[in-house]
């Protein structure tokens, strides 16, 4: 087992004067990143003391080589299960010329400096573009060491390095066969000029990037070493759960704590604003006292909101007018020569992200300074909100992040750290919050509902000569990045509901930015197209219906301009064998996208009961994400994100009656599980193009295929989800 | 008061109530974390043990029910032929992803294994149905059990 691969080194937020002085990569590090460097050690952590590290080679922030020669690659996008813990190092260790068996893992501390996401600006995994962004920027990471190891090595035997080599972790001298060992020259190669003009391998020379290789992180989580944020446990650290105001925006009225105090390990009852916390040595006593409160709330303004008075409101908006996101041509005007129209809304509920790791943070709230372990995309973000609510400047607030059970967006948010660095203020040392499956599911950040209207007008052959759309719903970007939500439009609102593979003369969407009262919003795994690529799929495929010919052939016909759309489509229909008979009851769908940079189509093919419920059989998807960095990855990636989105067509629906989120644990928000899984065939297109994103795409496009098989198997259209068996039971 | 237990073969005496589930005796006052929460109701299968040998959610397993009966955990299930036949096969297979469910699948599938050495689909489904996967790898878990059968 290779449970000591990722090294669980504490990280904080800063270093000494003192510690800046001994590390000799500093400067490097300093002049490309504009930050600096920092490796505190953790009491629990397995690595080695910081104090102690030999003089090291660290020619930026990503790579650091000791005078042992182990190599410490530091992850600045985090493992969620979706490999960059595995890809990450992929890209490095291609340049470097280790093999992945060499290297050792460090989560990245918070650092907006020296870890952002190039394509995002700030540190957070997430829209899919991890890889996007780490393309070039890993890759020159591990050049520039290897070419920085080079030139020491050169020096040192007074060569050209032109005449030497990199190869297994050690410089070679090509005439004379001489060879130094990374770790002898890591001292020196500290002292190398870091090199502007950085060359890179030609991908025929690749010998990592796209092979199938195993992933890093998963020995650790078959035999319960790996660590999650969940399981940190400083020393002395007590455990507390919470319950936040069922209604999102009441206050705490007054808590009777009488029987909690007594319950055997309960330590303490936290009263906050809108809050309470039990804390105790145990998660079992805590939650035993948080049952043994009387709490009493106030419920505030929004004590009688319903998810009907949200979605009337939504519906509401899409018959003013919104900020034009694209136009081309003269839709009003096409439709009203159209031959045919055809109209249709939409309607796409709340959902909640249910990640398995619950939410979760850990806070030793200490005189002046505060420290934290925590899973996080964001983590960055993190620190920010933390010392805000902590009252500390940022750099008194140290961040150790953590492998992540499940993110799907949820941890892009810091509203977990915020919550438990104020129930932390209140307790003497470390103190764990975990919120209870119940508290989770109904203190989420959802995916917002959306509300769409669309038109089409077709000609007398039945192809679409105008599209018309308007939609409402809520902007997360607005909240989460505010600079990036400018005229009325952010680019995840919109993505997958304009800039289509189509080709369609006049065309025409407008997006209503409307914030839903009472409940808070967040991005959610494939965000703007888990809405929009169902719509759009869906509206094209009524669209055919309309004119009376094949799903398939009637979008292929719109393809002309989009040549790697028109062939993962071909390639999904000809797998799934599209046109061939089916039996009764059951029917196939298509859809086609091109979001998070990849071009996808799936075929869904489903069996609807005479009850109404839906048995997703087999999914067959085509994929072109350019290169695939790990295919076996990107494979398991499209299994996972259609798993993902099936559980919202089949089974998602989070509601608000009274204020209140209705649903409470799996019982009432239920997942898929194995014995509904449908077989899954995934097919991805050789190419050579930089990678596009992998991580989502599997979700947005299974939803609006499974609508689509449902309508093939009933003749019903859905136009709201998640599946109704209501509406596709037969009549009896 | 205190409960006598045995898990994976050690003796542990614990000073908690006795409607504690076992899940928190583990988790935090023993720190054998490698036992995750999911749900706290049986409903996801993530704080999956094994009790004499029979997969049994550990979070409304309460610590005086467990008299002289065996607990073993994810952190030694590699010492049984099932478990090990599991671990194995998971990552051969490339199962895991976000991995925090798969304490619990590994747990519930060795079990399966254990009493039944060559599953049918069927076999499976009954099986491994009480485990969510929030990541979606029910198609690799199907597959990987296949192949630890073999």
């Amino acid at each position: 087992m290779r449970n000591d691969r990722i090294a669980y080194r504490g990280t904080g937020s800063y270093v000494s004067e003192k510690s800046l002085s001994r590390r000799s990569f500093l400067q490097a590090g300093a002049a490309i990143g504009g930050g600096f460097m920092l490796s505190l050690s953790l009491p629990f952590a397995n690595g080695e003391a910081g104090a102690t590290e030999p003089q090291g080679f660290a020619p930026n922030a990503f790579v650091r080589i000791d005078a042992n020669g182990q190599i410490f690659l530091t992850m600045p996008y985090v493992e969620m299960g979706q490999g960059t813990y595995t890809a990450v190092p992929m890209l490095i260790a291609e340049e470097l010329e280790v093999s992945l068996d060499q290297v050792r893992l460090e989560h990245a501390p918070p650092n907006e400096k020296l870890y952002a996401n190039p394509l995002l600006g700030v540190q957070a995994t997430g829209n899919s573009n991890a890889m996007r962004g780490a393309w070039k920027q890993m890759r020159e990471a591990g050049a520039t060491a290897r070419m920085m190891l080079v030139a020491a090595a050169a020096k040192e035997w007074g060569v050209d390095p032109n005449a030497c080599r990199a190869q297994d972790g050690e410089v070679i001298h090509t005439d004379s066969g001489r060879r130094l060992k990374y770790g002898a020259l890591a001292a020196s190669a500290a002292n190398m000029p870091v090199p502007q003009d950085i060359t890179l391998k030609s991908p025929a020379d690749f010998t990592l990037i796209g092979t199938p290789v195993k992933r890093l992180d998963t020995p650790a989580k078959v035999n319960g070493t790996a660590v999650y944020g969940i399981d940190a446990r400083p020393p002395g650290v007590k455990f507390a759960t919470v319950a936040q105001s069922p209604v999102f925006g009441g206050r705490l009225k007054s808590v009777d704590d009488t029987a909690a105090m007594a319950v055997k390990g309960v330590r303490q009852v936290v009263r906050l604003n809108d809050a309470v916390a039990v804390v105790a040595d145990h998660m079992g006593a805590a939650k035993k006292g948080m049952e043994a409160l009387q709490i009493e709330w106030d419920d505030g303004p929004h004590a009688s909101l319903s998810t009907e008075d949200i979605a009337g409101e939504l519906e509401k908006a899409t018959l003013g007018p919104g900020a034009v996101a694209q136009n081309i041509g003269d839709a009003d005007k096409a439709i009203a020569g159209a031959a045919t129209k055809v109209e249709a809304t939409y309607q796409l509920p709340f959902l909640a992200h249910a990640t398995m790791e619950p939410m979760n943070c850990t806070v030793d709230f200490r005189k002046d300074e505060c420290e934290i372990w925590i899973g996080n995309q964001a983590i960055a973000r993190v620190q920010a909100m933390a010392a805000e609510a902590a009252g500390l400047p940022v750099e008194k607030v140290i961040v150790h992040n953590h492998l992540i059970g499940g993110g799907f967006g949820r941890r892009l948010e810091a509203d977990g750290a915020v919550r438990a660095v104020e129930i932390a203020k209140q307790v003497e040392g470390p103190v764990k919050v975990v919120w209870t499956r119940e508290e989770d599911i109904q203190h989420d950040m959802y995916r917002p509902y959306w509300f769409d209207r669309l038109s089409a007008g077709l000609d007398e052959t039945g192809k679409p000569v105008a599209w018309k759309n308007r939609f409402a719903g809520s902007s997360i970007v607005a909240r989460w990045a505010p600079p990036v939500f400018k005229d009325g439009l952010d680019s995840d609102s919109t993505e997958g509901a304009i800039k289509l593979v189509y080709d369609l003369p006049n065309f025409h969407v407008e997006y209503v930015r409307v914030e839903p009262p009472g409940i808070p919003t967040a991005f959610w795994r494939s965000v703007g197209p888990s809405h929009n690529v169902f719509v759009t799929e869906s509206f094209i495929d009524e669209l055919a219906a309309a004119a009376k010919q094949d799903a398939v052939a009637y979008r292929r016909a719109l393809l002309d301009k989009s040549p790697r759309a028109r062939a993962v489509l071909d390639l999904a229909a000809e797998k799934a064998g599209w046109g061939q008979p089916l039996p009764a009851g059951s029917g196939r769908g298509v859809s086609l996208q091109f979001v998070f940079g990849s071009y996808m189509a799936q075929v869904a093919e489903v069996e609807v009961a005479k009850d109404g419920s839906v048995r997703l059989r087999r999914v067959v998807c085509a994929m072109d994400c350019g290169t695939a960095i790990n295919p076996d990855t990107v494979q398991a990636q499209i299994q996972s994100g259609i798993i993902f989105g099936a559980t919202a067509a089949l089974h998602g629906e989070i509601t608000l009656k009274n204020g209140r989120v209705e649903q409470t644990n799996f019982d009432t928000y239920q997942m898929l599980r194995i014995n509904e899984a449908p077989a899954i065939e995934v097919h991805i297109v050789k190419s050579s193009e930089p990678p596009g994103g992998m991580g989502e795409t599997g979700t947005s496009a299974i939803v609006p295929a499974i609508a689509n098989a449902i309508f093939a198997a009933t003749g019903k259209r859905l136009h709201k989800m998640p599946a109704d068996p209501n509406i596709l039971k037969q009549p009896t | 008061m205190a409960f006598n237990i045995n898990v994976n073969g050690n003796p542990h005496s614990v000073d908690v109530d006795a409607d504690t589930p076992l899940l928190w005796v583990l988790r935090d006052v023993l720190g054998m974390t490698g036992t995750k929460f999911g749900c706290g109701m049986a409903l996801c299968g993530a704080c999956t043990v094994h009790i004499d040998g029979i997969a049994t959610r550990s979070c409304i397993t309460t610590v005086d029910s467990l008299g002289e009966s065996k607990v073993t955990t994810i952190e030694a299930i590699g010492t049984t032929a099932a478990g090990a036949a599991i671990q194995k096969a998971w990552l051969d297979h490339e199962v895991v992803q976000c991995g925090y469910c798969q304490s619990g699948q590994i747990m519930s599938a060795s079990a399966l294994l254990a009493s039944n050495p060559h599953p049918t689909d069927a076999d499976i489904d009954d099986a491994m149905s009480g485990n969510i996967c929030r990541c979606g790898t029910y198609v690799r878990i199907r597959e990987a059990i296949k192949l630890a059968a073999q």
